[in-house]
């Protein structure tokens, strides 16, 4: 049998990751999986092995697991040389190594880049050091806001009212602590969901005890003689007084330092086709280097083609899974990432799911139960098909629903469901906020050149 | 012993609640919340919820081992795990 390079990669190759998360973790567990037998390198910038994010926003914060104990289960041993605590800073596609902050630069026969997402931090820089305000990313935020909630604050602010800012506030109603949560746009959840489902958080909301303040942005934060934060100051003028606030601006994506590589990477991820293989700067695919995960953005055959980032659990597995497969396969044996996006969420008792892009629907239509009741399925719909869908305690129904969006199924649905009721007999419009518009940000960005659009928004041109 | 659900497939049979109530719990009608780093002791509880649950979605770090631990005592052929 004829020694090939993929051959030889797989007994002696080197292969490197960054980012040692979920994605990166999951990976290599693949690789070696897929019979790699070369030395496989993980790269993360935080000091800890691989561990569960999810968490962090529900079960820590209630009191009801550690943040410090939520590292993910391994599949496989997959025998590789950790370098944590220690970010990438460089990379020289041309000689093939990665470089770390301290000076150590690491030769890469395939490189998988998996360097996820980091929560925006608030804006003023000495605000955002005072005492009692935090972001929620990392196992350190978990911990502290953990401890922060546990001591008992008077009242606490969240910033933003994405999902892991009506999370935070949940868990705060839980706990029996006094929750302001200010929302620039008119509802919780429209960035990922849309103003008709937006409306139904509020109200959840404020049934739950939360004081929702919805346009509305905080303009400071103002600390007091030690340094602690005492009080944010509101766009219509008000003043709040909080011992604890939460920023939830969402995420901004961990490409910096791939700066001056060539890759095609920036403030909106690093773009691959649907292969995984990441693009040069001049929109040519690379042979050997791979994305995965919350930073990567690829292009979706089921969403007209348009590039999708995804910040969910679920994708950063299974595009990790492609990638792997992909880098331990012959150019005919690749598959591309297909995954249909999906999403949960665990806020005021209420399970919320999702499949599709949500987003990139027009119309919405409840097909099951009532908004009323807090228990409903909503399907949305884009140009007479159905594209995404989401449920309140009404989880068992989305596999169906998948379906339909994975086989192009008309929208509205002819079909007489279960349990429909009068208010779910016609699409009503789904009142997404205007994309130009900044929010806390959808946890689906739509980044690509979509048929339906006369311009390209997007596009600089190099050297210009 | 660390695990993962993946929240994505659990779908709230709460199987696992009803088996190792000290590791999962029902939050709400449908939601799960469960302790990703569960006592060593939870280990045969939490490997039968696993094995229990209607649409496997529970990841458990390091399950042959208990699996060969049952299969190597007098009682364990066949693998069937239970403490009564």
């Amino acid at each position: 049998m004829a020694d090939t390079a993929l051959d030889q990669l797989k007994r002696s190759g080197r292969i490197v990751v960054v980012g040692a998360s979920l994605a990166g973790l999951r990976a290599a567990e693949v690789m070696r999986e897929k019979g790699f037998a070369g030395s496989l390198t993980l790269i993360g910038d935080e000091p800890h092995e691989p561990y569960d994010r999810p968490p962090l926003s529900k079960q820590v914060l209630l009191g009801k697991a550690d943040a410090e104990r939520t590292l993910l289960p391994r599949r496989r041993d997959i025998d590789a040389a950790w370098r944590l605590g220690v970010a990438a800073t460089g990379l020289d596609m041309a000689a093939r190594t990665v470089k770390l902050a301290d000076g150590e630069e690491v030769p890469y026969d395939r490189l998988l880049i998996a360097t996820g997402v980091r929560a925006r931090p608030w804006p003023n820089e000495v605000e955002a050091e005072l005492a009692g305000v935090f972001t929620l990313r990392t196992r350190e935020d978990g911990a502290g806001l953990a401890r922060a909630l546990a001591a008992g604050p008077r009242r606490v602010l969240v910033i933003g009212a994405g999902f892991t800012g009506s999370e935070i506030a949940s868990a705060c109603r839980e706990r029996g602590l006094e929750v302001t949560v200010a929302e620039r746009g008119n509802g919780p959840l429209v960035g990922a969901l849309g103003g008709v489902i937006g409306a139904v958080a509020a109200e959840l909301q404020r049934e739950n005890g939360v004081d929702l303040r919805t346009g509305i942005s905080v303009t400071a934060l103002e600390g007091d003689s030690t340094g602690r934060v005492r009080a944010a100051h509101l766009s219509d003028g008000t003043t709040l007084e909080c011992d604890v606030v939460v920023v939830g601006l969402g995420a901004q994506r961990n490409t910096e330092w791939l700066a001056g590589s060539g890759l095609g990477a920036g403030p909106r991820g690093i773009a691959c086709d649907a292969g995984c293989r990441a693009f040069d700067l001049r929109g040519i695919v690379t042979d050997d280097i791979y994305v995965a995960g919350d930073v990567a953005r690829s292009p979706h055959a089921l969403f007209g083609y348009q590039f999708l980032s995804l910040e969910h659990w679920g994708n950063a597995v299974a595009q990790a899974e492609t990638a792997a497969h992909n880098m331990m396969s012959e150019s005919t044996d690749r598959r591309p990432h297909l995954w249909v996006p999906a999403f949960w969420s665990s806020q005021f008792g209420v399970n919320i799911k999702s499949v599709g892009v949500p987003s990139m629907g027009t119309e919405i239509m409840i097909t099951q139960g009532s908004r009323s009741e807090r228990r409903f399925t909503g399907v949305y719909g884009y140009q007479g098909r159905v594209i995404g869908a989401v449920t309140f305690d009404n989880g068992r129904w989305l596999q169906f629903y998948e379906k339909q969006i994975e086989s192009t199924a008309p929208f509205p649905p002819p079909f007489t469901t279960v349990d429909r009721r009068p208010d779910g007999q016609r699409p009503i419009p789904a009142d997404f906020p205007d994309p130009s518009v900044p929010t806390h940000g959808p946890t689906i960005t739509l980044s690509g050149y979509s048929p339906a659009e006369r311009r390209i928004a997007t596009f600089t041109p190099a050297g210009h | 012993m660390r695990l993962v659900v993946d929240l994505n497939r659990c779908q709230g049979y709460a199987q696992c609640a009803f088996l190792a109530p000290d590791v999962f719990a029902m939050h709400g009608d449908e939601g799960l919340l469960y302790d990703p780093q569960a006592e060593e002791a939870q280990r045969e509880r939490v490997a039968q919820a696993a094995a229990a649950c209607p649409v496997q979605a529970i990841l458990v770090d390091d399950l042959d081992r208990v699996a060969t631990s049952s299969a190597t005592a007098p009682s364990g052929a066949g693998g069937g795990t239970s403490d009564g």
